[in-house]
């Protein structure tokens, strides 16, 4: 019994029919070809499906499509705006925040809901709101100094906003 | 000048993983693929009384199913050992089949037994519930020292007491009988270097994509090795021809060693597309990764250390079962011997050694490479040593170690250092770093702060750790001598357009390391271009010409050097242009900054002219050929010798036993040093696998070899929250017999690690009289530990 | 097991995948239509709120419902609300939810310490409370706090509303007294008095995040005196429950270290604790005195 849902994927709306079996993190990847969201487990573990459904963190993995049905997706793909990095993925970049690059889309979509509640987060709260993503390369060491990176340039961008 | 060497330049390769347009091989969807799904035997060894595919087969949307029958019918073979550890007595290792599918018995939880291959992963993951396999469970052992017990059950037949090989090295037993009969002290350890899974974040993948219309073949796989791959698939396996084999490593996402070798899952693929004429892809499930990737350690060890009076070693005698698992995995029998036995010499002057290892199949998952492969082993065995020692001996830890340290040599001006267990060392500071590390902890503060605390109730500990580890596993003869049964050389190719751009063409491969930033700043400087004007090309066979792959922390000193060699062919190439350009004679040139200069004078031609007239050669040297284009194979001369000092400071909940990593001071000296930033994040990974497997990991099997933790809601691994920032610091000795003076850097973490921080919770819990725990430090068993 | 034994078996135990089984999907419009369409489909349906309990789950095979009735987008269920003395949580509020909740924090602390405790930020954005206590995982959090707080907790079914107090609600191994054809709604927890503190404590699988020991306390301190003591552990055995002896062990009892301790003491006395890689029976129990005692002591802090 296939579903017709209707979801808003990085700001474009897409319809499509789907078993309803089909899980999120399948319809992004093998329906819609964003393939930056990847899959690492089959326990919820791993956090690498990390994406922001209605601007929160969810793990696309357990979260099936027919439930995004006329929400607000993020994926990896739509953090740049205008052609310009996202200040956490420029973080990413400036801090040597990944390796393989496996697990970043993520560990990126997990900080983006955690700069979201807490723009100044301290290492420890930091470590605490990425506890839901595995990373096996970095020791999270440049990790944590990433998302300082963009916690910093956030504020700073907001200041010369105002 | 250098304009990129030494700094920490960002990386090439992130502008696509952070923005999602990263290509790993699941991400690769083929017109017309074909989804597999593999069945496995849920039983650790079991004999298949039959399989009924016919279930399965009727769903819509099933394709095929094949079994280990179909296998055995097509003739082809089994999945090949890259390397040979015969026994004592000269007998050649046993090395038992390893068939695609199994016919005849499952000999590991996770065997491959059918393969479903349907329209979708749903249907096949379907379908695969419908193939009816009847299995006779059979009795089954997991642990390698009770696995050759006179009756354990066999794994193979043909392997009494389930012997692969026994293996020996160093000085004589006797000798080293004696030594220790002599000493003052002995101290003695018996434990179990405990099993742990590599886990990449990436489950392995692989695509097999056959065209008839060409009889191609083209695998897009998760391999740290692809051209390995290839020549292992080809030549052992299908017996295909090699050059109609394209294999394709593409974004990789981590290996830690389980990526290195050639995978049934990779050459079955390749035989189901052939079969079936259209492309099929197989990508793991976690569950699936945990059963079936090469696992590492599993070494169940008893070693003794002697000391003389004054605390100075005086002989190590050391006997290992390692575990091999069901199967030999591409390099096992080397990594529990040649990786192992090898660095028992550590950073000491121990004057007698005798190592001792048998190599054991169980019916449990092949056991192979993993982050430092062996070199961790055999640190941990020393290091726990050393502690322990000086805990017996009532001595301070580093003071022993800076009494038994090999003293500095720079391996140019005084030799190298021949150790008792076959290798020479090329170049070493050892105080160096232990100097800095206990400067950097604060080590004298440290122990009075200690003392405090334990009046207030409070457990902290300090742990240390002086490792060395052998890196670029070389040179070829030497290798091939010892079992290898491939060259361990590296491939460069350097293409230089004609506009003076320049392709570089690695048989490294990058997964992680950061390949892609490292090798171009070290090409660009060498040729004094920009490195935007470089690309480092890898992970193609059909790209590359040849390549060995990436392991053992050999990129950099290997290929790395490969692609040296090749640049100096260019610039002497070049040499010979330019001095037909300026009518100077080769030998007034001199080459800098990306142009030649006829010494002492303004006249010089820029490396961009060069090529163009390399390619457009009108006004050209007689003689000599257009183009500008070399490849090189590069063969080191030995091993690379990294080496540091690590100390880890921790603290244990007096109530519940749990364990708090509070700071983790690491000074390595890895050689020269490319890209620092690079360099410090394999550290950092390194130390958190370390740190992993002394207080998170460990596979757990149970009586019946059933793998009982084999999923992240069971196996545990570090996260951020359990880690703290990790404090760096570096030495520089260079490696005097590489043309870049490195010494590698991916494992070192991995290797000291782990014994600091075991070290450092003994400390913690020396008030109880505890010496020894078994890994991983769970808070249960250092609970129990402190309440016995 | 081992010998000549023959077994026949469909490949379940071991093919583990990320792929559920084919299921029909509907998703409810209201709590009505939801207990309507529970009705119509019998047995072979299964509620889908947040879904961390049920998709893992589903995705192992371990469970393999026919129809899943989607009850995530009801409003009417997510609200964190006060309601006279008494704070009512919609079933469909999520654990973030309450863990940013004033009204859940000023009420009982220990429900958004627990809430923050819970899996990791993306399962707490997605996971509800009415789905942690319909599931019942004997290592789940929010039993021992609702057994703490006294919670009484709403259900509807066909043939009307009804109130079931949690003490009686968790009823064992993955069981409660929901029936098959009921929703949870509401939790709904009255204001405890003044001088009430409280406190969830966890010792934490590092693995799975669950609880190897749970333990929530809540003391009302009057006069110097703990007048109500009560005390909700999960973990420690099949299901959670009430650790009736620790409470009148302290009951009456000045709020000293020492009496906190010797209450704790008798924490898990009678039980039949679990066992697994991460916690001997043993070492299980003496978590829960450790914890008894943590949480009683922030509890009065």
């Amino acid at each position: 019994m296939a579903t017709t849902i209707q979801v808003t994927v990085n700001g474009k709306v897409h319809s499509h029919e789907v078993d309803p079996r089909t899980l999120l993190v399948q319809y992004l990847r093998d329906v819609l070809g964003l393939t930056g969201t990847h899959i690492g487990c089959d326990t919820s573990n791993c956090g690498a499906c990390t994406i922001l459904v209605d601007g929160k963190a969810v793990k696309s993995c357990t979260m099936l499509a027919v439930q995004a049905d006329g929400c607000e997706v993020k994926t990896i793909e739509g953090m740049a705006e205008d052609g310009s990095l996202h200040p956490l993925q420029e973080g990413f970049r400036e801090k040597h925040g990944l390796q393989c690059g496996f697990c970043t889309p993520g560990m990126i979509m997990a900080s983006a809901d955690l700069l979201s509640r807490n723009p100044n987060p301290s290492e420890q709260e930091i470590r605490e709101g990425l506890e839901g993503n595995f990373c096996r390369c970095t020791g999270y060491h440049n990790i944590v100094k990433s998302v300082q990176y963009a916690a910093k340039k956030i504020s700073e961008q907001e200041k010369v906003a105002q | 000048m250098t304009n990129y060497i030494g700094k920490a330049v960002r990386r090439v390769e992130d502008k696509r993983f952070i923005t999602g347009k990263g290509r790993y091989t699941d991400d690769i969807t083929l017109p017309g693929m074909a989804h597999a799904y593999i069945v496995r035997s849920p039983y650790a060894h079991a004999r298949i009384i039959s399989i009924d595919t016919s279930a399965a087969e009727a769903m819509e949307g099933v394709v095929k199913v094949y079994t280990g029958k179909d296998i055995a019918e097509s003739g082809i073979n089994g999945i090949p050992t890259g390397w040979q550890v015969n026994f004592k007595n000269g007998d050649t290792m046993k090395e038992p089949p390893h068939p695609l599918l199994v016919a005849d018995k499952a000999r590991y939880m996770g065997d491959a037994v059918a393969v479903v291959i349907a329209e979708n992963r749903e249907i096949a993951r379907d379908a695969a519930d419908m193939v009816e396999v009847e299995y006779e469970e059979l009795p089954a052992v997991a642990g390698p020292k009770k696995a050759t017990k006179d009756g354990a059950p066999l794994v193979h037949d043909d392997a009494p007491n389930n012997l692969c090989f026994d293996w020996e090295l160093g000085n004589p037993k006797a000798e080293v009988d004696e030594a220790l009969d002599r000493s003052h002290h002995i101290t003695t350890l018996e434990f179990t270097n405990q099993r742990v899974v590599p886990n990449a974040i990436e489950p392995r993948s692989a695509i097999g994509h056959y065209e008839s219309a060409s009889d191609k073949y083209t695998l897009y796989t998760t391999s740290q090795n692809p051209h390995l791959t290839r020549l292992l698939m080809c030549a052992f396996v299908l017996g295909i021809p090699e050059h109609k084999v394209r294999v394709v490593a593409p974004d990789v996402g981590g290996g830690f060693g389980s990526k290195i070798f050639h995978y049934a899952e990779e050459a079955l693929m390749i035989w189901c597309s052939q079969r079936l004429n259209r492309p099929v892809k197989w990508t793991a499930d976690r569950s699936e990764a945990f059963m079936t990737d090469a696992h590492g350690r599993d070494h169940v060890t008893k070693a003794e250390m002697g000391f003389d009076k004054d605390g100075k070693i005086t002989g190590l005698r050391v006997k290992t079962y390692a575990n091999l698992g069901a199967y030999l995995s591409t390099f096992a029998p080397c990594v529990p011997t040649w990786l192992h036995g090898t660095l028992l010499q550590g950073l000491y002057t121990t004057p007698k050694i005798n190592v001792d290892v048998t190599g054991v199949f169980t019916h449990t998952t092949p056991v192979d490479a993993y982050r430092g492969a062996g070199r961790p082993e055999a640190t941990y065995l020393l290091e726990r040593l050393m502690d322990t020692a000086a805990l017996e001996m009532k001595m301070d830890p580093a003071e022993l170690r800076m009494k038994n340290f090999i003293p500095p040599f720079d391996g140019v001006e005084q030799p190298g250092y021949q150790t008792q267990v076959a290798l020479q060392y090329d170049s070493g500071n050892y105080h160096g770093v232990l100097e800095r590390a206990l400067e950097m902890a604060g080590y004298d503060d440290f122990r009075k702060e200690q003392e405090k605390a334990r009046k207030d109730g409070k457990l902290l500990g300090v742990g240390f750790s002086t490792y060395i580890e052998a890196c670029g596993i070389a040179p070829s003869a030497v290798v091939g001598a010892l079992g290898a049964r491939a060259g361990l050389y590296e491939v460069g190719q350097v293409r230089v357009q004609p506009t003076g751009t320049v392709s570089v063409y690695t048989g490294s491969h990058s997964h992680g390391q950061g390949h892609e930033t490292t090798f171009a700043q070290v090409v660009a400087d060498r040729l004094g271009i920009p490195m935007e004007n470089v690309e480092i090309i890898h992970g193609d066979s059909e790209a590359v010409a040849f390549g060995m792959g990436t392991y053992g922390s050999r990129s950099l000193a290997v290929g790395g050097s490969a692609i040296m060699k090749s640049l100096d062919k260019i610039i002497e190439k070049g040499a010979k242009i330019a001095a037909h350009t300026l009518e100077a004679s080769e030998e007034d040139l001199e080459f800098a900054e990306g142009k030649w200069t006829v010494k002492g004078t303004d006249k010089s031609v820029g490396f961009g002219d060069v090529a163009l007239t390399a390619y457009v050669p009108h006004n050209y040297p007689e003689g000599l050929e257009p183009g500008m284009d070399f490849s090189s194979f590069y063969d080191p001369a030995n091993f690379t010798y990294p080496f540091g000092a690590h100390i880890a400071i921790v603290e244990v909940d007096k109530d519940t036993g749990k364990v708090s990593l509070k700071r983790f001071i690491a000074v390595d000296d890895v050689g020269n040093v490319i890209n620092p930033m690079i360099v410090d994040g394999q550290i950092h990974g390194g130390l958190a696998q370390g740190i992993g497997q002394a207080l998170f990991e460990g596979a757990i099997y149970d009586e019946n070899a059933q793998l009982t933790n084999g999923s992240y809601m069971d196996y545990t691994m570090p996260r951020a929250d359990d880690l703290p920032s990790f404090e760096l610091d570096r030495q520089v000795t260079p490696c005097p017999h590489n043309p870049l003076g490195v010494k590698g850097a991916g494992e070192a973490g991995t290797i000291g690690s782990t014994p600091a921080v075991v070290n450092a919770v003994m400390d913690a819990l020396s008030p109880f009289g505890i010496k020894n725990l078994e890994m991983p430090l769970t808070p249960e068993r250092v609970w129990r530990a402190m309440n016995s | 097991m081992a010998g000549d034994e023959l077994l026949i078996l469909f490949n379940y135990l071991n093919c583990k995948t990320m792929i559920p089984n084919k299921f029909d999907y509907h998703r409810a419009s209201s709590v009505d239509e939801a207990i309507s369409l529970m009705a119509q489909h019998g047995m072979d349906a299964k509620l889908l709120a947040g879904g961390h309990s049920l998709l893992p789950a589903m995705k192992l095979r371990l469970n393999q419902p026919g129809v899943l009735i989607d009850i995530g987008r009801l409003d009417e269920l997510r609200y964190i609300k006060k309601e006279g003395n008494e704070l009512v949580i919609g079933a469909g509020a999520t654990h973030d939810d309450i863990a940013h909740s004033a009204a859940a924090r000023s009420t009982f602390s220990m429900l958004s310490e627990a809430a923050d405790l819970i899996g990791d930020v993306q399962v707490r954005n997605k996971g509800t409370i009415g789905g942690s206590l319909a599931h019942a995982d004997p290592a789940a959090d929010w039993p021992a706090v609702m057994l703490a707080a006294n919670a009484q907790i709403e259900l509807r079914g066909p043939n009307g509303a009804r109130t079931v107090a949690a003490a009686d609600f968790f009823t064992g191994f993955f069981m409660t007294a929901l029936e098959d054809n009921e929703i949870i709604t509401a939790i709904r927890i009255a204001e405890p008095p003044k001088g009430t503190g409280s406190s969830y404590q966890k010792f934490m699988q590092p693995a799975s995040r669950f609880a190897i020991v749970g333990c929530a306390a809540a003391v009302t301190v009057d006069g110097g005196v703990c007048q109500k003591v009560s005390i909700g552990f999960t973990g420690l055995a099949d299901g959670a429950f009430r650790a009736s002896n620790v409470e009148a062990a302290l009951t009456g009892k000045k709020p000293t270290e020492e009496n906190i301790a010797a209450a704790a003491q008798l924490a898990g006395e009678g039980v039949m604790p679990m066992s697994d890689h991460f916690a001997s029976e043993e070492y299980r129990l003496h978590l829960a005195r450790v914890y008894a005692a943590r949480a009683l002591t922030a509890a009065v802090r």
